[in-house]
């Protein structure tokens, strides 16, 4: 039988090296502010967020395979729990809970009550169609297709657009079989 | 409350960033230019204070009839002046120290431009809040 993954990222997030929380969301306010100001459509500002989160996902996957230990997921209920509890501790320090799955399982909503990106921002008039926190979705789907699955992330709900929380949705679009490049047999 | 009050903020190249009519009282239509103006005209005295304390807090440096300009300068030069009629000095005090609390938050926000108009209707309703607790 194989070990039981962790359930919780506590542990690696406690040993992990950390910087200071407003030195981080600060970081992460200027690169936004820089992306407006440069790409000045809000439209674009977006999908350039969502490209810089899939460039970490992709790297950051190999790294939380690595610390965390856990072990292969079965379905992706298992692994959307994974994400929630032990892939976001890890990063970001807060934990997410996992609801409004849908009948076929494929899709789930991750909720966020705690966002440490956020603080201090006030979306402003000129920039309300923003996903301020848009690289979050990248970071999601980027580590998730270097695990063989496709999957399609939105905002459903956004606390700077006045709701009472963040909700990512997950949608699992299909899941790519291993492929070898190469033939044992040459 | 005071019966008359106009807060402003003015930002350190001296553009007007942020004004409200605090007080309760209803006024004539050119009162509410007259306090303004009587606000801008104290900038100068303002300006030659700032450098001979290091107090952020300037009470009393300008008076018109029976209104009196407060103003306090923050670290980064940015004016926060109140027109009001003497009473509660404490009050003014707080009031100041209190706004400038709201100020550092509205600064920290990435997407505000430091110096830019303050348009957070959030702000605003603190500022107003605030008025009414200690003015």
């Amino acid at each position: 039988m194989p070990a039981v993954a962790p359930r919780s990222g506590d542990a690696i997030f406690a040993s992990a090296e950390r910087v200071n929380a407003e030195l981080f969301t600060l970081t992460y306010g200027a690169i936004v502010r820089q992306l407006i100001t440069d790409l000045e459509e809000v439209d674009e500002v977006n999908k350039q967020l969502d490209q810089m989160g899939y460039n970490i996902g992709v790297r950051l996957i190999d790294e939380f395979l690595a610390k965390s230990n856990v072990s292969r997921c079965v379905d992706f209920k298992e692994t959307a729990e994974v994400i929630a509890k032990v892939g976001f501790k890890m990063f970001l320090g807060v934990t997410a809970t996992v609801t409004n799955w849908d009948a076929e399982g494929t899709t789930c909503s991750l909720v966020l009550e705690d966002n440490p990106l956020v603080d201090f921002v006030e979306l402003p008039d000129t920039c309300q169609g923003l996903h301020y926190c848009n690289v979050l979705n990248g970071v999601v789907r980027g580590a998730l297709e270097m695990v063989s699955m496709k999957t399609e992330v939105t905002w459903i709900r956004d606390m700077l657009r006045g709701d009472d929380a963040y909700e990512l949705q997950v949608k699992l679009l299909k899941q790519i079989p291993e492929e070898y490049p190469y033939k044992d047999d040459e | 409350m005071a019966s008359t009050a106009c807060f402003m903020i003015v930002s350190r190249t001296d553009i007007p960033i942020y004004e409200a009519e605090l007080g309760s009282a209803l006024k004539k239509e050119d009162a509410a230019q007259q306090h303004q103006f009587i606000l801008h005209a104290s900038l100068d005295i303002v300006q030659d204070l700032a450098w001979t304390t290091s107090a952020m807090f300037l009470k009393a440096i300008d008076r018109f009839n029976d209104l009196v300009v407060s103003v306090y300068v923050t670290a980064g030069h940015t004016r926060f002046m109140l027109l009001h009629d003497s009473r509660n000095e404490d009050g003014v005090k707080c009031f100041f120290q209190e706004v400038h609390e709201l100020y550092i938050k509205i600064l920290l926000n990435p997407l505000y431009l430091p110096g830019s108009r303050i348009a957070s209707s959030h702000f605003d309703t603190k500022v107003r809040a605030l008025a009414r607790k200690y003015l």
